[in-house]
């Protein structure tokens, strides 16, 4: 099949205006005569579950969770972008834009990302109506915070809990609905199949989780708001219980998926502390703002560090390095995510890492703590303050400004940050690509969407802070509402989806199925052990770092613990319970069929770009020495990749990416 | 691994009409570093490699914010410890050779789903009968700051509104009250300009559903706040008792 | 919605008791007001107590008051037994082991005990005076008055009956140190400027209140 994009013709300004008026849109009195399914309840399916049940739509929302508002949206911290333009910054919709292309290292859909930036305001607007308290300043305005990569300031916030507030707005909306009967709520169900009837999905296979029974859920559309797929590498910053089980079915069936390999690692999370560890956690891109970060020069330093002999602050001054700012003078401790973790790594793999596991650098605040408390001794007309009322003073002004996130830290670690420095590792935190989908959200598959971090669309290789909020809630209250519009305009005489069909036989046979494999299945080891050793082969070969040999390894481990854990896998307990073990072998058996999708993607892809980082390819002199080098004479294309009954040899689909806005150009820190 | 030695005594119970029982279980090689949840995650490996059922407990994000952990730890919600939820309870909070007594929360409106693990559903009908601001999504709305907020209301109504709803109040609650979560979204929203039209209705009709799932009643005893992992002030309760007054005695 | 709202609700129900148990604390003001006069022991002393019982029981306005203190005092208490019901109906698995102690004073979580027992002592107490008062064969003094004072006196040179007196004033002191201050907070008075202020006057009254009742029988007993 060709790939379609389907991109309205005009002016990219003009694109999505004349898009909407030349939509086919359905009547109100047919709507009530549609059904609609909303798979995941985080921004985009809240957003969208609520939005279509507005206009009239018979929608039954799914959620695995035991309620819609804890969808893992709701851990975002830091904002959301908006070109609101309230700080008179020269913000605009075209620079919202071109910023968030570029950030996304050229590979993302150009027409879908000017909708996005054109959006962005009224999501603002939407969420201060629903009673979302944003931050003000004493004037009562909204206030604006400037986020990473770009040069204006245009992120609204609600403090460190943004993703939150936003999730509890939609979520907020969702329940009005649910309370008026217009939105069926499936709280602790698992989408476990889409069904597809004469070529269109007509609806999906759940799972009650309480009761395990298996449910027919029929629909004229079926959309996906599944989120990302980062806990294919078993520790990330997502959720527990994120996983691509919806997606990968979807795929299955027919979607193709996009971009699988692009990862986005955030540089700053707490490392890992042992083998129990079940989950990371972030720790706010903001703090790069203060903290230098550093690894001893000298790898015997390193090591009386590791080994506990020697305390970070017992390495002078001279011993010191500050890779980031030594490596990029222009930006210093403030380069891209994907910049920064790549550099952490590669002190970290040359034996300078500083905690037992090797795997972890300093984010020291040491200087920032002397800096802030002689200013303050000024501004208090202290004269000749000593070394310990500066350091006092200084403690006060880093304290106020990132107290909280010092305080999670010395929970989680156990050692309190302004006496030593922070150690920070990268970690797995979004996923760019996901499910095929055209201008108007939908997949390969007719009559399926997928909305949010489950598609692919707005991203490219490499996303911003604080888009991702942006995105969801834009896919959910101002884009899914129109164009699924013109897909159900054909559907008003269809009637309801009979559940009885042959169709919806056969896809609950396999679901049932796969779960009697697993209950009946006679193994030795939880999953979780698979999911561990699938982690860690996905995150040495197809981590923050990949090349073709390590990918091809990894390709064969992926089959071989594939093969092992559908023979020696245990799951204790009944099909027909709350099983906890048993919603996890399905979750981990997707994964494992989607991580070598993972690493062929990458093995196609020659090149570097955004989260995607091939040793091989990267500039090998020159200023720019041992950059990321992009190919874009032959890689500028959305690789999406079709099903074909094995993850290995699952057949490529090109959309070229035409740029007519943004010139191509490689991204320079130096 | 750790070295930390350790009693639980677990509550196992295998389904809504199971009566349930306290099940001891030895915990060996638990390190200082592990959360609460990731010292279960152990036991549970351990439990699924004998054949034995591993015990249920709810938990998703755990990094403390999507409210779905919910443990009853050695006689407080959340367990030892202010401001944290279960997730983020590390083990270097106890000793080696310490019991542990780990129970659901406990309330008739919260019912057991299985072991650890409630049905906390009753929190969504509460805000469905009148937690939201009763707009539809539109693309005209007027401008984000066309109603300047005082900081101070926005900020008050941003303490309210960081409720996760994960239902420690009412398990800490000798009288098992839900007006701690209640009164959080009554009183975030009365806060706001955008909330005040409907603040009333709301408050009627939040109360009566509240009232309905069998949540006990508040006698300000004050242990929802001290146990809230996100500090939510009793004022939010006082503000809802004044909203409710002020509703009834107004009511047409 | 508006009946129910006002009478069944929980909220409904936390006011009455607010305003109840308020109204109830104004009373004992009254009341200790009138007790310390017992302080005076002298014959004279004696006289004018039992003329003041006799115009606490005959003026309209008076007598119209202690129908309200009546009518408050069944209502506290039916709408704490109701409170207490429900809330034992909310939680019918007890907890295995509860750390009380961690979030909360043991007399807030102890309302309805104190309150049966303060209910157990009301009914001994006023069996004692406030019946014999009304309906009891009491002796007449010098002014032609019923001789309440005799009554009260010998009540209090029973040494069972003050040790009974002072440990219920201690109870009492524990229902007025959570009450008092809950009651604001029932009926929505939480301010971070002046709650400070209800608190620190919750806890005087219930220590001034307990504390000068208690002081009458022992200083009769001891006198007498």
């Amino acid at each position: 099949m060709a790939l379609d994009s389907k991109i309205p013709p005009g002016p990219i300004d003009k694109k999505w205006t004349y898009h909407k008026g030349h939509m086919r849109i359905v009547a109100p009195a047919n709507k009530r005569r549609i059904d609609v399914i909303v798979v995941g309840t985080g921004l985009a399916g809240g957003a969208a579950a609520a939005s279509l049940a507005e206009m009239g739509y018979n929608v039954k929302a799914f959620c695995f969770q035991d309620s819609a508002r804890r969808a893992h949206s709701i851990a975002a911290q830091g904002g959301i972008n908006a070109a609101k333009n309230y700080q008179n910054d020269g913000d605009s919709t075209y620079r919202l834009f071109y910023d968030t292309v570029k950030g996304g290292d050229y590979r993302a859909r150009e027409a879908n990302v000017y909708r996005l930036a054109e959006v962005s305001a009224n999501i603002i607007d939407q969420c201060v109506a629903q009673g979302v308290p944003f931050a003000r300043d004493y004037g009562g305005l909204l206030d604006n915070r400037s986020f990473g990569g770009v040069q204006v300031s245009r992120t609204f916030y609600a403090r460190g809990q943004t993703g939150q507030q936003l999730l509890l707005g939609a979520y907020s909306a969702l329940m009005r609905q649910v309370g008026k009967g217009a939105v069926q709520m499936f709280d602790r169900h698992e989408m476990l199949d889409v069904v597809v009837v004469d070529g269109k999905a007509r609806g999906i296979i759940a799972r009650n989780l309480i009761t395990g029974e298996i449910e027919r859920h029929g629909a004229h559309a079926v959309l996906l708001c599944t989120g990302g797929y980062g806990n294919v590498f078993f520790l990330s910053t997502n959720a527990m219980g994120s996983n691509v089980t919806a997606a990968w079915k979807a795929h299955k069936r027919g979607a193709y998926f996009g971009n699988p390999c692009y990862t986005q690692i955030h540089p700053t999370c707490i490392p890992v502390s042992g083998t129990h560890q079940s989950k990371l956690t972030l720790m706010s891109e903001s703090l790069r703002n203060d903290g230098r970060i550093w690894v001893p020069a000298k790898l015997e330093d390193a090591q009386a560090i590791r080994e506990g002999r020697k305390k970070g602050s017992d390495i002078p001054e001279a011993d010191r390095d500050y890779y980031l700012e030594r490596r990029y003078p222009a930006f210093g401790n403030l380069v891209p995510r994907d910049v920064a973790s790549r550099a952490a790594k590669e002190r970290c793999d040359a034996g300078f890492g500083v905690n037992k596991t090797g795997e972890a650098v300093y984010l020291d605040f040491g200087a920032a703590i002397e800096r802030y408390g002689k200013l303050q001794a000024n501004v208090l007309k202290i004269e000749n303050p000593g070394k310990e009322k500066i350091t006092e003073l200084g403690r006060a002004v880093v304290s106020e400004k990132y107290g909280n996130l010092f305080d999670m830290y010395e929970n989680i670690v156990g050692e309190n940050p302004y006496d030593h420095a922070m150690k920070i590792y990268p970690a797995v935190h979004y996923t760019m690509g996901g499910l095929w989908v055209d201008y108007n959200l939908q997949t390969t598959v007719p009559g399926l969407f997928a909305l949010g971090e489950a598609n692919f669309s707005d991203h490219g290789a490499n996303r911003l802070g604080a888009s991702a909020l942006m995105q969801g809630l834009a896919d959910g209250y101002f884009v899914i509402p129109y164009t699924v519009g013109d897909y159900l305009a054909d559907d008003i005489r269809t009637g309801p989806i009979d559940t009885k069909r042959p169709e919806f036989d056969a896809a609950e046979k396999e679901v049932v199925d796969r779960i009697n494999h697993f209950i009946n299945n006679k193994g030795t080891k939880p999953v979780d052990e698979f999911h561990r050793r699938l982690g860690k082969v996905m995150w040495d070969k197809c981590g923050m770092a990949r090349n073709a040999q390590g990918l091809q390894e990894a390709i064969a481990e992926i089959r071989q613990i594939r093969e092992e854990f559908y023979r020696d896998v245990r799951v204790t307990g009944k099909a027909n319970e709350f099983n906890q073990e048993l919603e996890k072998a399905g979750r981990v058996a997707d994964f494992l069929e989607l991580g070598e999708l993972m690493c062929v993607d990458a093995l196609n892809r020659n090149e570097s770009c955004g989260g995607h980082f091939r040793e091989e390819y990267a500039e090998m002199e020159g200023p720019q020495q041992g950059e990321a080098k992009r190919d874009d004479a032959n890689y500028a294309y959305v690789a999406a990749w079709e099903w074909t009954g094995d993850a290995g040899k699952a057949n490529l689909h090109k959309e070229p990416l035409t740029f007519e806005e943004v010139k191509l150009t490689q991204r320079s820190y130096k | 691994m750790g070295n930390m030695k350790l009693t639980l005594k677990v509550w196992r119970q295998n389904g809504p009409n199971d009566k349930g029982r306290i099940v001891d279980y030895p915990v060996n090689d638990v390190s200082e570093d592990m959360s609460f949840l990731e010292m279960l995650d152990v036991l549970n490996d351990d439990l699924v490699r004998k054949g034995e059922d591993p015990i249920a407990f709810d938990h998703d994000c755990r990094e403390g914010i999507c409210g779905m952990c919910s443990l009853f730890i050695n006689g407080e919600a959340h367990g030892p410890g202010r401001g944290i939820t279960t997730c983020q309870l590390h083990m270097r909070k106890f000793k080696d050779g310490d019991t542990i007594y780990v129970e659901p929360w406990r309330s008739t409106a919260f019912p057991v789903i299985k072991d650890l693990a409630t049905n906390r559903s009753a929190f969504d009908r509460i805000q469905a009968a009148g937690g939201f601001v009763s707009v539809n999504t539109s693309g005209n709305l007027v401008d984000g700051n066309a109603v300047p907020i005082p900081k101070d209301d926005a900020d008050k109504a941003f303490d309210a509104a960081t409720c996760i709803g994960c239902g420690a109040c009412v398990a800490t609650c000798p009288n098992g009250s839900a007006m701690l979560f209640t009164a959080a979204k009554v009183s975030q929203l009365s806060l706001l300009p955008q909330g005040k039209p409907e603040a009333k209705r709301r408050a009627l009709a939040m109360v009566e559903q509240m009232d309905k799932e069998g949540f006990g009643n508040c006698s300000n005893t004050g242990a929802c706040e001290v146990e809230c992992p996100k500090g939510i002030s009793l004022e939010h309760i006082a503000r809802l008792n004044r909203e409710y007054l002020a509703a009834v005695v107004t009511q047409e | 919605m508006a009946r129910s709202a006002l009478l069944g609700s929980s909220l409904a129900k936390k006011y009455w008791m607010a305003l109840t148990g308020l109204f109830l604390v104004l009373f004992l003001f009254a009341h200790l007001a009138g007790n310390l006069q017992l302080l005076d022991m002298s014959p004279e002393g004696q006289l004018k107590f039992n003329a003041y019982a006799k115009f606490m029981t005959s003026f309209p306005v008076v007598k119209a008051i202690s129908y309200l203190l009546y009518l408050s005092i069944l209502f506290h208490a039916f709408d704490g037994f109701l409170l207490a019901i429900q809330n034992r109906k909310a939680r019918p698995v007890r907890y295995a082991r509860e750390n009380a102690g961690a979030n909360r004073s043991w007399a807030s979580s102890n309302m309805a005990l104190l309150g049966t027992l303060i209910l157990v002592f009301l009914v001994i107490h006023m069996k004692r005076f406030w019946y014999e008062m009304h309906w009891g064969e009491l002796g007449l003094d010098a002014d032609g008055n019923k001789d309440l004072y005799t009554v009260v006196a010998a009540a209090f040179s029973e040494l069972w009956y003050v040790v009974l007196y002072v440990v219920m004033m201690g109870v009492l002191a524990f229902h007025l140190l959570h009450g008092f201050q809950s009651a604001f907070q029932s009926l929505g008075l939480n301010h971070p400027k002046y709650t400070p202020a209800i608190k620190n006057i919750g806890v005087f009254i219930a220590v001034v209140l307990p504390v000068f009742f208690a002081l009458i029988p022992v200083w009769m007993f001891v006198n007498r």
